[in-house]
């Protein structure tokens, strides 16, 4: 093929919609290509969106995005086999502040920005796939796709395909993704009337919740559960990590099944129609499994950099995010009249440095270590706690010092002082 | 070789659902697709062209998403598209169908010739197969239904060969151009394009003419107006009521698992075990 790109973007998830978008827009030449048949027709999330990321590519998304609900209530579950110790937080909304988190529906909302950046000129070709990048002199200069005539040049390309990034693997951009760094997420779709939800979660019609749960329903492996109210539909999974579902043995939709017949969830998913099942992989290394993210004439963005803060469930924000601080430094370059070598495009990196990206994921650096080498915080502790809560509210004539005791003994039993003091130090060290 | 190939956007129908309560066809959210008939009439023609030259032009009568479905066929390798799109036509019945489709092929041979019109054998929403040989019919062009195959195509003569599929076996019929073929399933696989035929697709501008631009100056036998089947009734055969019987047994051979069998269903009719003994 003859016609030659400013530059080419692999994917069409949120990251390189993103990217390709803010480059369009600016006049940049942008070939776009997806391997699905549709932007969002692979793509995987639970999903809330952080519409301040989305904010700053599309100004006023939150008045054409097609959202689901705003989030007011946040449930924080920790779950031991029948019973729950819980957390909430709900707010109401403000006039002068608009809600920052909303469930969507990914297949929409990424439909939706994709036309964002068709309008502005991208060139979008779906059901096209790249097979590998073209190099010369070992720089970057194109893609090769599996269609005929299939060799497609450009300036810069713009990784943007998603957690494995065999991309990038193959053409030796980075070691292959290890199962101690992935989690394994799966997921449904229960349809349920608008009405039925709003009675069982308590909320009015433009309402959401989101439930986080966390314990013994990931049967000590790393990993955690999702509930999320759409408008007539809720959305629920259970991920963990992918090396401990392969120590395990159990399979991911054993949790799923186990989750759905945890007598807190059963009832509110009772009677809903199950219409969409799937799998996705989500990076959870953290910052100290970020690869090297840009090179000669190449920059990785999203998910296939890793830029997921599995902490806080926040991931389309990140690639979002990414895929714009890309496409700023390469339009930089671009009005510069610099070209797209390792060294200026260091600038990307750098640009991730000073964003909330790399900040928050340095924050958390060591958590993923700490959680995958200590099993207690998904076993022991939610039954102790759940134990504790029963044990204190359980009114028979013990008194309550007695009791106190009773639970304070119980800690000490199953974890020994030492083992108490070294948890405790563990989770502040993960935190920072 | 010019050949024109109809096809239809028709609702995933693995997807759809008759409303329990209203009986109407729920098409909400259920993602549509190009006929899957179509498509191998739409590859067949693709190969006729790619044999002998000329050009294929796809057309489609429906609403303005239908471009969707016409740029697939671009992506495919079709030259072409047309939609035909106009409030008149909203409503139309088989007949009223393939009136305006007839007009628009006569309409595109006015600069083009046709020598061939592919349809394809049925949909798989409206599944009457009647739009094909209505469209032949008011072309007075040869039509060939059932078509498995194409055999061969002599544009000096003017004459095509097919493979026909009947009930007792193939006919392999020969006719004169011009001629349309409605095409069945199974018969070829449809081709992954190039990359110059999906970049083509991406910034091809679809035609869109209205009855006007189709050459239909009187609308009295176009949509509502010109169709006179009624949809009476639409409903959802009710789920059968009886449910399949497990009959357990232990037994592990042939002999045991029809004794097995045979037991219960003398226990159910006890006549029936007397009829066979007398
Ligand atoms: C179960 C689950 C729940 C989640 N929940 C949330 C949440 O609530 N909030 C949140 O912010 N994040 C969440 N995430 C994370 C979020 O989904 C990702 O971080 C986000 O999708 C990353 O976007 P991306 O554009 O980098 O990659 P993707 O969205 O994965 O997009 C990559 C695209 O590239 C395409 N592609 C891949 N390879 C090729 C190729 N070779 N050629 C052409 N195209 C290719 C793919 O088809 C895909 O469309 C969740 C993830 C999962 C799995
Ligand atoms: C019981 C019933 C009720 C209906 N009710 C309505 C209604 O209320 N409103 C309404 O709008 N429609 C309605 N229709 C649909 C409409 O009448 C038919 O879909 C239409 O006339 C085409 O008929 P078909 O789908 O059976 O095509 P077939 O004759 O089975 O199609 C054969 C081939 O003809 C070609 N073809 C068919 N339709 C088109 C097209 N539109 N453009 C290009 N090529 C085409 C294709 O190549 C197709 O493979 C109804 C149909 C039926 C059977």
């Amino acid at each position: 093929m003859a016609e030659k790109f400013d530059a080419i973007v692999i994917g069409a998830g949120p990251s390189g919609n993103a990217a390709a978008l803010v480059m369009a827009r600016a006049g940049m030449k942008v070939l776009q290509l997806e391997r699905g048949e549709y932007p969002g027709s692979k793509n995987v999330q639970g999903a809330i969106l952080y519409a301040e990321a989305l904010e700053q590519i599309i100004p006023n998304c939150r008045r054409q995005a097609p959202l689901e609900r705003p989030i007011i209530e946040q449930r924080m579950w920790v779950l031991d086999d029948e019973s729950y110790v819980g957390s909430n937080y709900r707010g109401t909304k403000k006039k002068d502040e608009p809600p920052t988190r909303y469930t969507v529906i990914r297949a929409n909302i990424d439909r939706w920005m994709s036309k964002k950046a068709t309008d502005a000129g991208v060139l979008l070709i779906c059901e096209a796939t790249v097979l590998d990048l073209i190099k010369l002199d070992g720089k970057v200069v194109g893609v090769r796709t599996d269609r005929l005539g299939g060799d497609i040049l450009a300036e810069v390309v713009v990784l943007a395909d998603g957690v494995n990034s065999l991309i990038a693997t193959k053409a030796g951009l980075r070691p292959t993704i290890k199962a101690a760094d992935v989690a394994l997420a799966v997921k449904e779709m229960h349809f349920l009337p608008k009405e039925v939800i709003e009675q069982r979660f308590n909320i009015a019609n433009d309402e959401g919740v989101v439930i986080e749960l966390f314990g013994k329903i990931t049967k000590g492996m790393m990993g955690t559960g999702f509930l999320y109210t759409n408008r007539e539909s809720i959305a629920l999974g259970i991920g963990c990590m992918a090396d401990d579902f392969k120590k395990g043995g159990v399979t991911p939709y054993d949790l799923l099944d186990a989750m759905k017949a945890h007598p807190a969830i059963k009832p509110l998913i009772a009677g809903s129609e199950v219409k969409e099942y799937a799998a996705h992989l989500i990076p959870e290394g953290g910052y100290k499994a970020i690869p090297q993210v840009h090179g000669d004439g190449w920059v990785i963005v999203g998910d296939s950099g890793g830029f997921v803060n599995a902490v806080h469930r926040e991931g389309s924000n990140l690639a979002m995010t990414s895929g714009r601080l890309a496409a700023e430094t390469i339009l930089k370059l671009k009005e510069e009249g610099k070209p797209f070598t390792a060294q200026h495009l260091a600038r990307y990196r750098a640009a991730l440095e000073d964003s909330f990206v790399m900040k928050d994921l340095k924050k958390y650096r060591n958590m993923p270590e700490i959680f995958h080498a200590n099993p207690q915080f998904f076993t022991t502790y939610p039954e102790l706690l759940n134990r504790a809560a029963a044990t204190i509210l359980k009114v028979d004539g013990i008194d309550k010092k007695t009791k106190e005791k009773e639970i304070a003994g119980e800690f000490v039993k199953r974890r020994s002082r030492l083992g108490l003091l070294g948890d405790a130090i563990k989770l502040v060290r993960s935190f920072r | 070789m010019h050949i024109v190939v109809c096809i239809k956007q028709v609702p995933d129908s693995a997807q759809i659902r008759v409303h329990p309560v209203t009986n109407t066809i729920m098409r909400q959210g259920v993602p549509t697709i190009i006929n899957p008939y179509d498509l191998f009439s739409l590859e067949e023609a693709l190969r006729l062209r790619d044999q002998l030259g000329g050009k294929v032009t796809v057309i489609t009568m429906g609403p303005k998403m239908a471009i969707e479905a016409l740029k697939k066929c671009i992506s495919y390798g079709a030259d072409d598209a047309i939609l035909l799109t106009d409030k008149v036509f909203a409503g139309s019945d088989t007949l009223a169908t393939s009136f305006a489709l007839a007009s628009t092929i006569a309409k595109i041979g006015e600069t083009t010739p046709v020598d061939m019109v592919f349809c394809g054998k049925q949909t798989i929403d409206g599944d009457t197969a009647q739009v094909g040989p209505g469209i032949a019919r008011r072309l007075h062009m040869q039509q060939l239904t059932y078509v498995a195959q194409v055999e061969k195509v002599d544009l000096d003569k003017g004459e095509i060969v097919v493979h026909r599929r009947s009930e007792g076996g193939v006919q392999v019929l020969a006719t004169k151009l011009p001629c349309l073929v409605t095409m069945l399933e199974g018969s070829n696989v449809m081709r992954y394009g190039s990359m110059d035929d999906l970049f083509r697709a991406a910034r091809y501008e679809v035609a869109e003419w209205d009855h006007k631009a189709a050459g239909i100056t009187v609308t009295a036998q176009c949509g509502l107006k010109g169709s006179p089947t009624v949809v009476k009734k639409v409903f959802a055969p009710p789920a059968r009521a009886v449910k399949a019987e497990m009959i357990k047994t232990e037994g592990k051979t042939p002999r045991e698992v029809a004794d097995a069998l045979l037991t219960s269903v003398f226990a159910k009719h006890p006549k029936l075990e007397m009829e066979i003994g007398q």
